[in-house]
């Protein structure tokens, strides 16, 4: 470790599962040749969606509500180093220890020896962001330590050696009869006569899981919400798995992200409004589990916390970027998303999917980083994650920015600019005037030609095959909007238009010689 | 009042008669339409793709042309456009550090309004039948484009224009707040899945038995009535500019073949 003046070098930006190990349309593409996970997803997503929008609509203060969480989460990336000292001194003066981790490599060594210093070699795991994020099930395992997911979903997916594709339900890609199978496959001591009934299903992953509670020493859980001014952790979750984790074990190690805090107890209020609404569509989730500290003779006796930073402060020092850590992982974005909705969550190649983690992957890693440039352009900008965002992340703003960083990033680097740097390049120089747009426009009764006898043109080369790849475009017109006016303005013996005079003259009627009419 | 018409530059090179009909629209509620010839684009394709620095000169160009022009209100037929003007332009102007361009953007962003949205809160116009004489015989169904909707909120302008259209049987589009899979560069940067949001789009047109889709925005409509005429169906797209502007003596033209109540193909 490399210090300067006391303080500890940071690593600029986040390592582990934040990478795209291939671009995003290459991903997508394979992703969407799966019909089962489009029908999957679609009904999966479509169903959250309207119970989320069946409990928004029924608050008259939503708006207020997402403006206050808006208004917080910012205060607190302006106070965040003042936010974080507060905490520690709070959650160490009640008999917990705080651990700060850089990166994803110095997370997992603390968890590591933590445990070994118990002389466990099983935890029991709360669904945790964080913890997937810095890949600690697998580091633990290569260090001898079996990680037990708890969350059914999180169970699922372990069980089937598969990732998460939903950060909110995490097997959200797979339906019942498959999750049936996996169970009789790998499930230990499953009844051979187990149904694809939820009921059914759950009731034998409750029994499994009921022996892990038991004999646990050790849980690893992640936090919702932190809270500076009492140095209280609170997790918000639905099955009543993480209560069993939280309070069941002699030792509970929590890993989050520094930017959770939330300055007050008070500002709980808030977010316990925004949080079970935008995610699961509930009132109010079934558990909500906060503490603060050992309590003697309660709970769990040895209580840690890993502080993470893993690529957060460089997020935090982009200034358009910054409010991508306003997130409370709700996952309402990538409910209401159609390019998720489409591709599903491992087409995103990180932890964090759909538009959140288009935003904010790269914002961890660096635009740089591996594939994760092509992130930011997995959007059709439609808006609808801004909409539903609780917290008012302004997502489509920040996918753009970080287009312009991308680009920005590989100007002057290439060798030969590539099709869509000459296109924009020339398309600049031509949409930068109304002349030269003018001469364009007159070269393109030209692409008549290309147009079949239909008047459609079905093949476009280079960048734009994409375009032609499923849709037709129609052939361009025999003269533009711009030549006809000035035609009919000299016809009409007013000036072509010049800026500043007024160029119309008396009001007419179009000749119906003027209509557009098909060759 | 004296209004100037912001084509926007796909409206003015591929579909002028959406242009035409907005012109029409508005002289016909007796007001001046006048066209700045400065103007071109408003750069939402630059900046949506990342080239900030060629959308600079873009955004200047538009500003430049609006800015000087003599008249009360400007108009596109186009929520994207128009967004792109309000939102966008003052942002570059501010990322380039131009605090004098940025102003001059604002203004003309306050200016500047989307067609519905002009009719609708400055003209008053509430019934396109009685006001405009709009006739349109047809089964329609209509798509709000995505960037009128949430980043103008015109809310129910446009639906609520065209329902008021005489003759015109307006079918509700299941789904219709999904985005068409467009996104400017999105659309060839992420053929596949723009293909796949495009197909239950025409999906959803196709299940109202509509022999139209109609919608505020030319781009849109390119990319959904490109995605109908390749899979050959019989439906295709107009810009609702055009359904205002058709009248009984006047009736809209439509590109490629419609079938009419009156079972012969307007042409």
């Amino acid at each position: 470790m490399t210090t300067f003046l006391g303080m500890p070098a940071l690593p600029a930006f986040g390592s582990g599962n934040l990478f795209a190990g291939e671009s995003f349309p290459t991903a997508a593409h394979r992703e969407l040749g799966n019909a089962q996970l489009r029908a999957n997803l679609g009904h999966a997503t479509h169903t959250i969606r309207d119970k989320r929008q069946a409990v928004v609509a029924e608050l008259p203060d939503w708006e207020q509500l997402r403006d206050a969480g808006s208004a917080i989460k910012q205060a607190v990336m302006a106070r965040l180093p003042e936010l974080l000292e507060e905490f520690e001194t709070n959650f160490t003066a009640r008999g917990g220890v705080i651990h700060w981790a850089r990166d994803a490599r110095e997370a997992n060594e603390i968890v590591a020896g933590l445990v070994r210093d118990t002389g466990e070699t099983e935890v029991v795991k709360i669904k945790s962001m964080a913890t997937q994020e810095i890949g600690l099930n697998e580091y633990l395992e290569e260090q001898g330590i079996g990680a037990f997911e708890t969350d059914l979903a999180e169970l699922i997916v372990q069980l089937d050696h598969d990732k998460p594709s939903h950060i909110l339900v995490p097997a959200i890609h797979k339906n019942r009869t498959e999750i049936r199978d996996i169970f009789l496959r790998e499930m230990p001591g499953a009844d051979p006569a187990l149904t694809d009934d939820p009921s059914v299903l759950a009731m034998a992953a409750r029994e499994h899981l009921r022996r892990k509670f038991l004999t646990a020493k050790v849980a690893v859980s992640g936090a919702n919400f932190a809270l500076a001014d009492s140095g209280t952790l609170a997790v918000v979750e639905s099955e009543g798995n993480g209560r069993m984790c939280l309070t069941l074990p002699e030792t509970l190690i929590t890993v989050m992200g520094i930017e959770k805090l939330l300055p007050t107890w008070q500002d709980l209020e808030v977010f316990m409004q925004l949080l079970p609404r935008s995610s699961t569509g509930e009132r109010m989730n079934p558990y909500t589990s906060l503490w603060t500290g050992v309590t003697e003779g309660d709970g769990p006796q040895n209580v840690h916390l890993v502080l993470l930073d893993n690529g957060r402060s460089a997020a935090l020092a982009d200034e358009m970027g910054r409010s991508a850590l306003h997130c409370i992982r709700c996952s309402a974005c990538m409910n209401v998303c159609p390019v998720y909705e489409r591709t599903g969550g491992h087409a995103y190649g990180s932890t964090y999917p759909g538009p959140i983690g288009a935003i904010l992957s790269p914002l961890l890693t660096g635009i740089e980083a591996e594939e994760n440039n092509s992130l930011p352009y997995a959007s059709s900008l439609c808006g609808a994650c801004y909409d539903a965002c609780p917290v008012k992340i302004n997502i489509p703003d920040i996918l753009v920015h970080l287009r312009s960083v991308d680009v920005d990033s590989k100007r002057g680097k290439k060798k030969v600019p590539s099709q869509m740097d000459v296109g924009m390049k020339a398309a600049s120089w031509a949409l930068s005037s109304g002349k030269r747009l003018g001469l364009v426009e007159k070269g393109l009764p030209l692409g008549r030609l290309a147009a079949g006898p239909d008047r459609k043109i079905t093949k476009l080369p280079g960048i734009a095959a994409g375009w032609t790849q499923s849709r037709d475009i129609p052939a361009p017109p025999a003269q533009s909007f711009r030549d006809w006016w000035a035609k009919e303005h000299r016809n009409a013996g007013g000036a072509p238009g010049t800026p500043g005079t007024p160029e119309a003259g008396p009001s007419r009627t179009l000749s119906p010689d003027t209509k557009e009419t098909p060759q | 009042m004296r209004i100037a018409l912001f084509a926007t530059c796909i409206v003015d090179a591929m579909y002028p008669a959406t242009a035409k009909a907005t012109v029409r629209i508005l002289e016909r509620l007796g007001h001046e339409v006048v066209f700045p010839s400065g103007q071109a684009c408003c750069g939402q394709m630059h900046v949506n793709t990342g080239y900030l620095k060629e959308a600079v000169p873009v955004v200047a160009n538009h500003v430049a042309a609006f800015d000087t022009a003599d008249y009360d209100v400007a108009v596109a037929p186009s929520g994207s456009c128009v967004a792109s003007v309000k939102h966008q332009h003052p942002m570059v102007a501010r990322a380039c550090g131009d605090a004098a361009l940025e102003a001059r953007a604002t203004a003309v962003g306050t200016k500047t309004y989307e067609l519905s949205e002009l009719l609708v809160d400055v003209l008053g116009v509430t019934d396109a039948g009685a006001q405009l004489g709009s006739y349109f015989p047809h089964r329609v169904t209509y798509h709000p484009s995505c960037h009128g909707m949430r980043l103008l909120r015109l809310g129910d302008r446009q639906s609520r224009l065209l329902r008021t259209v005489q003759g015109i049987d307006l079918a509700e589009l299941p789904e219709q707040d999904q985005c068409c899979g467009f996104g400017g560069t999105f659309s060839m940067k992420n053929a596949d899945v723009s293909s796949a949001m495009l197909q239950d789009k025409a999906a959803n047109i196709e299940s109202t038995g509509a022999e139209l889709c109609t919608g505020g925005d030319a781009s849109c409509l390119m990319h959904i009535g490109g995605g109908l005429s390749r899979q050959g169906s019989s439906t295709t797209t107009l810009h609702l500019a055009e359904i205002l502007a058709s009248t009984m003596e006047e009736p809209a033209s439509v590109i490629g073949e419609v079938r009419v109540s009156t079972g012969k193909a307007l042409r």
